[in-house]
């Protein structure tokens, strides 16, 4: 995609994504880490929307930002005495090491790979109009058993939650 | 890679970046909810393929209530959730 404001937007996000999850790492205070992941999610859903992929931007709002974001601050909450610091353990010098190596890899994968160039015209010459339409209709269609099966995980995870977490009535 | 034309290599370099960083954070926390955060950082990647990022992200909230839902029972049982001191299965 050739376009000034794409890059500059593109640019923007990454730094606030990237910025916002070295922060998780680098504050001291648990909750101010919570704060963080939720920025370096919107980030994330702002890097959706270039991609024009309005769905999943909004769904990664919901589901990140405001969902799993409100399941940590009630972690932290639920956990009062716990140490509310964000200090690292006696391994943190290897899972750095192994962050950058990831990292490293996946980026000369990226950079190395002839990627097929997808771009706004190619969805434009296959009459795209919007991707809500479509995702419905794929997840209705072709993907309608990992969508129920997807249902059931969804089920199963939050029954399994609850029955966690209960107090024993003896 | 020209920088004023953002491409797939870009979008997916910044993946990595993002995918590092939760390796990093999920590996030297020392609390759970922490790591957690390391955790639900990694699959928050952009270009999958829509329907496939829709399953991405309904798994990622599963697991995300289920870890969560761990984090609180460990803490009631040992009154921490200090990763260096649940040592239980130490030998």
């Amino acid at each position: 995609v050739t376009s000034i404001g794409i890059a500059i937007a593109f640019y923007a996000l990454s730094g606030m994504s990237i910025a916002a999850a070295v922060a998780v790492f680098l504050t001291r205070n648990l909750l101010h880490a919570v704060i963080f992941v939720v920025v370096a999610f919107i980030g994330m859903a702002g890097l959706f929307v270039t991609l024009s992929a309005d769905f999943l931007a909004v769904s990664q709002v919901m589901i990140y930002a405001g969902a799993i974001s409100v399941l940590l601050v009630f972690a932290v909450m639920l956990t009062p005495y716990a140490s509310r610091d964000n200090g690292n353990s006696l391994f943190a010098p290897v899972g750095v090491l192994v962050g950058l190596g990831f990292a490293a890899l996946i980026g000369f994968i990226a950079t190395q790979v002839a990627w097929p160039a997808f771009t706004g015209s190619d969805l434009e010459a296959q009459n795209f109009t919007g991707t809500v339409r479509t995702i419905g209709g794929a997840l209705l269609g072709d993907y309608a058993l990992p969508f129920e099966l997807a249902s059931v995980l969804l089920l199963a995870a939050l029954v399994g939650a609850i029955a966690l977490v209960r107090e024993d009535e003896r | 890679m020209n920088p004023l034309t953002i491409t797939l290599s870009h979008y997916l370099v910044v993946s990595g970046i993002v995918f590092g960083l939760g390796i990093a954070i999920a590996l030297s926390k020392r609390n759970a909810i922490a790591v957690l955060m390391g955790i639900e950082l990694m699959p928050t990647q952009p270009l999958v393929g829509h329907v496939f990022v829709v399953f991405v992200l309904t798994v990622a909230a599963a697991e995300a209530a289920v870890a969560l839902a761990m984090a609180v029972l460990v803490y009631r049982r040992r009154e921490t959730v200090d990763l260096d001191r649940i040592n239980l299965m130490r030998w």
